[in-house]
């Protein structure tokens, strides 16, 4: 059986630099995949090079067996970004629905009744009217969220969408997510919130220096990593005590 | 000040800043079309084209429009292109105002954050949809202030006009003077009149400033600053950041 | 052809750079006054007195809103016939463009020290600066790189402005050009070409250069 995802030895150059080197990942329907790592190990570009954001190397991506920049159907990718990137000139139900209308050719009337069902289930009820800047990081974050689904995408890509985010908000966003998850859909995401990967992911992917270095189930790569450098990372998370 | 000579002239001096507001709009009509295809060349990067516009866009921009004007006016003939001394006085504006337009318009554009494009993209929005429903309702918020400044600075700039006998207010001016030595009142109604053509444009422009300036852009500024911060923050906290 | 020769007859090369220097002798001169000047300006704009800031403003606002050439009129003609004066062409410009450049510069001058965060003042303060030392130590040397790139630009601006001379009788490249082109009439018709486009290009020069170094630096210290 194939995946949703085929990645097939991809590689990622910028220049001499090499960001990702030989990279091989399948996820199936219905999976959620977290990828972890240090900072700059390519795990970002890893999701832009699935959203066609980047051009590759070498190697292919297939999206339902359709390879990108050859007929595959980026409509089936729905990505959301680290920063908050709602348009500041449209409202949040504007920011929403601009694609379906203007991609999809869908009505307004039809747009925004979806857009409305999506807002009331991610608890923005009330802020279709609000303009990004009159939202906290949080709610922002929410609503590009509905903007990603409402296209209706067979894979989410979610590029540390907490990582701008001040601390209280992270849950409520993470909450969102969860839920996706629950619904059983296909999910890639790159995180730093150690609990969430652990309780959101089917099976963890950890890349360092362009590479995969491990992939293995939460409980393993939480509890008994097999590699030395998964052990290594995992350890920057946690703080020895100072008190005698 | 002698009221009755200010009467005798007033008519005098509104037909030349009539000249001066024509000759002035129809300058910076054209300017802006010259800024926006030159702007649209470096946005995209289109080659060849955008060497050219960068090497006219330094040349209009580190030259006097007096300079110019002369060299269309009296130099060009010389090979064989007559102007008569209306279209020069377009013709010298547009050339000028254009390279100041084409950079208004291009910080305007540079200011959307690159994510806006990137996010467009990912919902499947094609090229032309984001640039019209994305790109450019943010960049003409920002290019609103360099852009009121620039109609100011290219209506003042007509003030040259007079140079290839366009009969504007300055020539009027000068020409009154010299003929009757009616230094003040000429003075006065040169002043005002100018003030008449520029300050609505200034008060206007400061208005829709604010207007445009509370949306967009201002609120880019803020989350930019705030990116930043919390990017230091976590580079400081946190070692896994994003690439 | 086209009066490129005309340029290197005699001593009319040497008579074209001589204008241009006169030229840039005013806007050098009306730098120098405007600098200083605009720095006091721009310091007491971003103060706090309010009836030194209205007068101000509605001066500041007057020079930058008025063509610079209706200035030169206002000066050169205006103060003959009010006090009497007999101001040289020169003298009037270096006075216009010294009062157009410190408005000019006051602004750049007032933006620089808005620009600058109020968490450095704070941060200044917390650190136990007297407000004296704050401004000398930190706001200070901060706004003088974001002023130097804006201080060459406005040397450009003024180059350009210069031109302007020609209008109320000064001898400068423009003027010296028309004479040469005037005393070659019957020899070389066409001259106003390649003498015009020779101006075009010495302008283009002495703009470009400094335009050159401010971009240079504005990228060094950004």
């Amino acid at each position: 059986m194939s995946g949703l995802l085929e990645i097939k030895h991809l590689t990622k150059r910028f220049g001499d630099t090499v960001i990702l080197n030989d990279i091989n990942i399948t996820v199936n329907k219905g999976e959620v995949v977290v990828i972890l790592g240090p900072s700059g190990c390519g795990k970002s570009t890893l999701l832009r090079c699935i959203n066609a954001l980047e051009d590759i190397q070498g190697g292919e991506i297939l999206i339902d067996g359709g390879m990108i920049g050859k007929g595959a159907d980026m409509s089936k990718v729905g990505m959301v970004f680290q920063s908050y990137d709602l348009f500041p000139h449209l409202n949040v139900l504007d920011n929403i629905t601009l694609a379906p209308r203007k991609v999809h050719k869908r009505t307004r009337a039809d747009a925004e009744e979806e857009a409305r069902e999506l807002l009331k289930r991610v608890g923005l009820s009330g802020k279709e009217k609000s303009f990004p800047r009159e939202l906290s990081g949080g709610q922002k974050q929410r609503a590009a969220i509905v903007r990603a689904l409402i296209m209706h995408p067979e894979l989410l890509l979610f590029d540390e969408v907490t990582a701008a985010l001040d601390p209280e908000m992270v849950r409520e966003v993470l909450e969102v997510i969860l839920d996706l998850a629950r619904q059983e859909r296909t999910m890639m995401i790159v995180t730093h919130e150690m609990q969430f990967a652990k309780a959101i992911a089917d099976r963890v992917i950890m890349i360092d220096g362009g590479s995969i270095v491990e992939e293995n189930p939460p409980e393993r790569f939480f509890t008994e990593p097999d590699t030395q450098r998964a052990r290594q990372f995992l350890e920057t998370f946690t703080y020895e005590s100072v008190r005698k | 000040m002698d009221i009755q000579i200010l009467q005798e002239y007033l008519p005098l001096f509104g037909e030349a800043a009539l000249l001066t507001i024509v000759l002035g709009t129809a300058g910076i009509a054209i300017s802006v079309v010259i800024g926006l295809i030159c702007s649209l060349v470096q946005y995209y990067r289109i080659p060849v084209a955008r060497q050219i516009v960068r090497i006219y866009i330094e040349i209009s921009r580190n030259t006097p429009l007096l300079i110019q004007l002369f060299f269309i006016y009296y130099g060009l003939p010389k090979v064989g292109i007559k102007t008569d001394p209306a279209i020069c006085g377009i013709a010298g504006l547009a050339f000028l105002g254009g390279s100041y337009m084409a950079e208004a318009f291009r910080s305007g554009l540079d200011a959307v954050d690159k994510i806006h494009a990137e996010s467009a993209k990912s919902l499947g929005l094609t090229g032309t949809q984001t640039f019209f429903y994305v790109i450019l309702p943010q960049a003409v918020a920002t290019s609103i202030p360099p852009f009121t400044a620039n109609v100011i600075f290219l209506m003042k700039e007509t003030s040259v006009f007079s140079a290839v006998s366009l009969m504007d207010l300055m020539f009027t001016a000068k020409d009154l003077i010299g003929l009757y030595y009616n230094t003040t009142e000429s003075l006065f109604l040169l002043v005002v009149l100018y003030l008449i053509i520029l300050l609505p444009i200034s008060l206007f422009g400061t208005f829709l400033e604010h207007k445009l300036g509370n949306n967009s852009v201002r609120q880019s500024r803020k989350t930019t600053v705030k990116r930043q911060v919390s990017e230091n923050a976590r580079k400081e906290v946190v070692p896994d950041v994003g690439n | 052809m086209w009066g490129i020769e005309v340029i290197f007859k005699g001593k009319n090369f040497l008579r074209l750079l001589g204008g241009l220097g006169t030229a840039l002798q005013i806007s050098l001169a009306a730098v120098l006054i405007s600098i200083p000047l605009g720095i006091l300006l721009g310091v007491l704009m971003a103060g706090k007195n309010p009836v030194i800031k209205a007068i101000l403003r509605v001066y500041l606002d007057f020079i930058r809103i008025m063509p610079q050439l209706v200035l030169l009129f206002l000066v050169f003609f205006g103060t003959t016939k009010v006090w009497g004066w007999d101001l040289s062409g020169e003298v009037s410009s270096v006075i216009v463009f010294s009062m157009w450049g410190s408005a000019e510069m006051s602004d750049l001058v007032r933006g620089s020290l808005a620009a600058i965060p109020k968490h450095q003042y704070e941060s200044a303060q917390s650190l136990g600066f007297t407000p004296w030392q704050t401004k000398i130590y930190i706001i200070i040397p901060q706004t003088i790189r974001r002023l130097i790139p804006l201080s060459i630009n406005l040397i450009t601006r003024m180059i350009k402005t210069t031109s302007l001379v020609l209008m109320i009788g000064v001898v400068e490249v423009l003027k010296v050009a028309q004479q040469i082109i005037e005393a070659n009439r019957m020899t070389a018709p066409d001259a106003a070409f390649g003498v015009y486009l020779f101006v075009f290009v010495l302008y283009f020069a002495a703009c470009f250069i400094p335009s050159l170094l401010a971009r240079h630096l504005e990228r060094k210290w950004s």
